[in-house]
């Protein structure tokens, strides 16, 4: 090899190290989401790993989101109280806490509670599954792991994840029910009367959608960093990882995307 | 060291490998691989950590994509065909994973059920469990059958691994480091039981390794990769009576290590 040719610096990259990573990163998520979109319209479908992952997703995350849903409600009743009080206008805590509820609590503490307890689950389990050859086991054995794997867990998740930020808005309400009627002895059906006559169709709508696209951002998260790991158990440590940052990071620019839509057509 | 009967015949290769090339980000791993493999054939190569031997099973078993050249499996060219067909091909080959791949979230029944169902589904539940027994008995591992993966052995999952694999009645059987990581004691149970297999299943077989006990009990051809390429195969006594630095270098490290 002629020497002078090893000194002119190749330029490997277009921009710099991190941020070509970064683009090829963005440009190999796109792919992975239109590979998702092909195989999960194309039969045979996995109907039973489908129903599997859905309760999966649902025993997992139950007794967490109860507990959150639940505090988030009573607390944010709590909360709220002395100002209304400032005004005289207690009687305005069920509105205000179903409107708080439902539109922006529930879908955003399910969401960050699915991101973190089902995303990290999503990344730990794929990506052990891909450092220990079972997804490549899989693929030989006449598999789509794809298939298998990654479009049963996010649809599962897509799926599950309105179900989930409904009941959370139940149990919230719940929770906030009990300490409205401790202390102004509201009873419960004049609670939920005035709680739900301030909800309209396009809250519980606006909910519905963002629960869906945060239940898909977490499924597409948690599996991507999950079925690309690599460097052994390191890997897997931090694709879970990853899953979770990912995750939560793009449900608060979702949140904020979808909430100025809904502002627009409200 | 009683000679194999080899009963392959002459006809077309099960495996044809025509200047395979492969390399990772501008590392060349594999630089014009050549080899036909016929039916009935037990095969080992040999080869040093990280000279490519389990890129190239991946690549006979479309785990991976070639750069270039032409890999045949059974007539068909493993990295241009369709999915479909792929999946077809597919049943047809066997693969013992290095670090076995037992799906660890499955007991070993429904590892073994797992190829069964995906790939036959006309089978019924009652079939499934005699083949999944069969299979079990053949490898010598009938009470394990309701244990978790990781409840047993280094030695144990090779064998459930191995079970997994011929329970599709492969026609090729891909081995990745068969003893990898076992006791000598383990690994001469491992070896023993590819040579039954061999017999039974009258598959053909690759074998990867870099034990020369494995490649010597399991194989009737020897092959040795080194910077990419084959040595010219031949029988083990005859490989390794060549005067070639490469052989000797790997005769003296088994002889060192053992
Ligand atoms: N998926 C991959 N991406 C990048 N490099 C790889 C990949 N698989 C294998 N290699 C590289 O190819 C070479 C051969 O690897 P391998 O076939 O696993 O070796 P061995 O002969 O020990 O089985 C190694 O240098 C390894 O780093
Ligand atoms: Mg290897």
């Amino acid at each position: 090899m002629e020497p002078h040719i090893e000194n002119i610096p190749i330029r490997r990259y277009v921009l710099s190290k991190k941020a070509d990573e970064f683009f090829t990163g963005i440009y190999n998520v796109y792919q992975f989401i239109i590979l998702f979109f092909k195989e999960a319209f194309l039969s045979p479908f996995e109907w039973k790993e489908i129903i599997n992952q859905c309760y999966y997703v649902g025993v997992r995350s139950l007794s967490l989101i109860s507990l959150t849903g639940f505090i988030t409600g009573v607390v944010f009743t709590k909360q709220s109280r002395p100002s209304l009080a400032e005004f005289g206008a207690t009687s305005w805590l069920p509105s205000l806490i179903s409107i708080a509820v439902i539109r922006a609590l529930a879908p955003l503490v399910t969401a960050l509670i699915a991101a973190g307890k089902i995303g990290s689950n999503m990344g730990a389990e794929l990506g052990s599954m891909k450092v220990t050859e079972q997804i490549d086991a899989m693929e030989v054995s006449g598999t789509n792991p794809f298939k298998y794997l990654v479009v049963t867990r996010v649809i599962a998740i897509t799926l599950m994840l309105p179900i989930l930020v409904f009941y959370t808005g139940l149990i919230g309400m719940l929770g906030a029910y009990l300490n409205i009627h401790q202390n102004e002895h509201t009873s419960f059906v004049a609670f939920f009367h005035s709680a739900f006559n301030s909800i309209s169709f396009l809250d519980i709508n606006s909910s519905i959608i963002k629960a869906i696209c945060y239940g898909f951002t977490v499924g597409i998260a948690g599996c991507y960093q999950g079925y690309y790991a690599k460097n052994g158990t390191r890997g897997v440590g931090m694709a879970a990882n990853s899953a979770v940052v990912i995750s939560m990071f793009m449900i608060f620019v979702e949140e904020m995307v979808i909430v100025q839509v809904i502002n627009a057509i409200r | 060291m009683p000679e194999k009967e080899s009963d392959h015949d002459t006809g077309e290769p099960v495996i044809s490998i025509r200047d395979l090339k492969k390399s990772f980000e501008g590392n060349l791993v594999l630089d014009g691989i050549n080899i036909d493999i016929f039916k009935g054939e037990n095969i080992a190569v040999l080869g040093r950590s990280g000279s490519g031997k389990s890129v190239l099973i991946k690549i006979i078993s479309g785990l991976i994509k070639p750069d270039s050249g032409i890999v045949k499996v059974l007539g068909q060219e493993i990295d241009k065909i369709g999915r479909k067909e792929l999946q077809a091909l597919r049943t047809k080959i066997g693969f013992s994973f290095q670090s076995s791949a037992l799906y660890d979230s499955m007991s070993v029944r429904e590892n073994l059920a797992f190829p069964l169902t995906r790939n036959k589904r006309d089978l019924s539940n009652s079939e499934i469990q005699l083949a999944i027994e069969s299979v079990l008995g053949g490898v010598g591992l009938s009470e394990s059958i309701d244990k978790m993966p990781d409840e047993l052995s280094g030695g144990q999952k090779k064998r459930i691994g191995i079970a997994r694999m011929l329970i599709m009645k492969p026609e090729i059987m891909l081995y990745d480091e068969p003893t990898a990581g076992l006791d000598p004691m383990t690994s001469v149970d491992i070896n023993n039981l590819i040579v039954r297999v061999q017999q039974q299943y009258n598959a053909t077989s690759v074998i990867i390794t870099h034990d020369l006990t494995c490649a010597k009990t399991t194989a009737d051809k020897v092959t040795v990769i080194e910077e990419g390429k084959f040595l010219e195969p031949g029988s083990f006594d005859e490989i390794f009576s060549r005067d070639n630095e490469i052989t000797r270098s790997f005769h003296d490290y088994n002889f060192i290590n053992k």
